[in-house]
């Protein structure tokens, strides 16, 4: 998975710019990413680009008070480096209107209550056209994102503003053109200029933003991206590269498709995002998974394919024949129990291994 | 204490009922494992029968059901009818204070209970058919209909099963349950009509 290439991708070597991903990679204990040390503590403003769940999730986690995630089974190393964290002000920019907002309530919600954060949003932005009125006629779920955040909108107008306070703001029909190198801090970003956009219906009846012509400059040294996943295809998978996705019919791969009719791959079965393209939720897998199993089932059933291969079999003599480190289900378990076990003595209910030495050791203990 | 003796007494019953062969791997085990709420492959179904009030008390270990098979049950019941995606109605007798996913997965109705009714999913989805009787049961909270955004179908009776729980004014209702759930309202989705 990579992040949508976007032209801004071409400034990622300025220092304080993260993909969403890694970001959360790090806060969760990704043995890959343990190692990432995010500066948390040059600056008082963090910028997240996208307004999806991924975005929700970065946010909530740079501004929840740190005595209620040290007991939750965040990575040490985030919580340390979050427990010194400056940041007191996080923007969340999202290039359409609150009606489009990628998020959902319930992760809303819980962002919204978080302790002491005092949430701004401008209420010129909640105004809303009669191609949103559509819109959220259409979807109760878009209809009460939209009634969420006039809410608060409306809460915000009134509540002072206290310098400690800590700030979450939704910052609607804004798209990043650039991000800014600092004057003071060579290689380091400083901010990022938006362009103002409109949104213009298309013929489906979605509505699209347009850039007006006009920007503006947000400061800030933090920059998290958190506007979309993309599938990378694999040397011999078709793929087509518009969806970001492996062509497929309910699950059976697509060689190749003659005169609208399909011909797919015998025994070459895809599942999740790389089925779907990055979107749903768990329980969307959940059904995805079930289309997937049921097209396998079908074809043993009628003889589709006949597989000679070696199997798990087959596969565990490769590993071995290559010398290729491996844990089976059994060392999960007992890297989850010591996990669990550490946790227990930090009132969390794990802790997690970070690195992929601890891991190792831990699946192959006795 | 009560509950003390007549939980060791019942998990008696179960040791006799597993010796018999009575609960097969099949269809104990299944329905075992679904009150836990782990998704499985949908077996077929081996018959519909309302569960003996042994299997009840085993598989239900959140409420107190008498255990003895010649004792009465005291707890007073309603009939839920089921329909189901092809238009067959099921009635089934649910003891007052249980919700209508643990009816359901009582009966062998196929009603999917994802995230083992903690308003994480929306895969209990039912459609009250009265608009009646869903004028009868209480607002649902902001949890729930954050979760009823996401569900395939929805109506504007649409409550989900884990959430609706059984009481002497729902005597007689009658839930629909979605014809199909493989898809959600996220990410611009719009489910079409059945």
């Amino acid at each position: 998975m990579v992040l949508k290439v976007t032209k801004i991708l071409a400034f990622q070597t300025l220092s304080g710019i993260y993909s969403a991903r890694e970001f959360v990679w790090w806060y969760n204990g990704h043995p890959d990413y343990s190692g990432l040390k995010p500066d948390l503590k040059s600056t008082d403003t963090a910028v997240i680009l996208g307004q999806g769940n991924v975005a929700l999730d970065v946010a909530r986690i740079l501004l929840r008070p740190t005595t209620e995630l040290a007991s939750t089974d965040i990575a040490r190393h985030a919580l340390s480096a979050l427990e010194e964290s400056s940041i007191r002000k996080v923007f969340l920019i999202g290039r359409r209107g609150p009606v489009q907002a990628a998020l959902t309530a319930k992760e809303l919600r819980e962002v919204l209550g978080i302790k002491n954060v005092h949430i701004r949003i401008k209420e010129s932005d909640m105004s809303v056209t009669p191609a949103d009125e559509e819109e959220m006629k259409n979807s109760r779920a878009r209809k009460r994102i939209y009634e969420l955040l006039s809410k608060a909108a409306a809460a915000a107008g009134t509540s002072k503003s206290d310098p400690d306070q800590r700030e979450l703001h939704f910052v609607f029909f804004r798209q990043p053109d650039r991000f800014l190198e600092s004057n003071e801090r060579k290689g380091y970003v400083s901010g990022v200029n938006l362009e103002k956009t409109i949104l213009d219906s298309t013929e489906s009846g979605k509505q699209i933003a347009v850039g007006t012509g006009e920007f503006e400059d947000l400061n800030g040294s933090l920059m998290l991206k958190a506007i979309g996943y993309k599938s990378v295809p694999i040397n011999g998978l078709p793929f087509d590269h518009k969806k970001g996705a492996v062509p497929n019919v309910s699950g059976r791969v697509v060689s190749q498709t003659l005169e609208n009719l399909s011909q797919t791959e015998p025994g070459l079965y895809v599942c999740g995002w790389l089925k779907r393209g990055p979107v749903g939720i768990i329980a969307t897998n959940l059904y995805c998974a079930e289309e997937t199993v049921g097209s396998i089932s079908e074809d043993i059933e009628k003889g589709v394919f006949k597989s000679s291969k070696a199997g798990s079999k087959g596969l565990m003599q490769l590993l071995e024949k290559r010398e290729v480190k491996k844990v089976d289900f059994s060392g999960w378990e007992k890297i989850d129990a010591k996990e669990q076990q550490m946790g227990n003595e930090r009132n969390k209910p794990r802790e997690k291994l970070v690195t992929w030495k601890d891991l190792l050791a831990a699946a192959a203990a006795n | 204490m009560l509950g003390h003796r007549i939980s060791r007494f019942g998990s008696a019953i179960v040791k006799q009922l597993a010796r018999e062969g009575y609960l097969s791997a099949t269809y104990g085990t299944r329905n075992l494992q679904r009150s836990y709420g782990h998704y499985l492959p949908s077996l077929p179904m081996v018959q519909r029968q309302t569960r003996t009030s042994q299997e009840a008390f085993f598989l239900n270990n959140h409420r107190f059901y008498t255990a003895s098979a010649t004792s009465s049950d005291e707890t007073e019941k309603i009939t839920i009818i089921f329909v189901d995606k092809d238009g067959e109605e099921i009635p089934v007798k649910v003891p007052i204070g249980m919700s209508v996913l643990e009816a359901a997965h009582e009966n062998d109705i196929d009603l999917e209970g994802a995230c083992e009714a903690s308003l994480a999913c929306s895969t209990c989805h039912v459609i009250v058919m009265d608009t009646e009787y869903y004028n009868k049961l209480e607002e649902p909270t902001d949890e729930e209909n954050d979760m009823l955004d996401l569900a395939f179908g929805l109506t504007e009776t649409s409550r989900l099963g884990c959430q609706v729980i059984a009481s002497p004014e729902l005597d007689g209702v009658r839930l629909a349950i979605p014809s199909a759930t493989r898809n959600f309202a996220v990410d611009g989705f719009v489910p079409k009509p059945h």
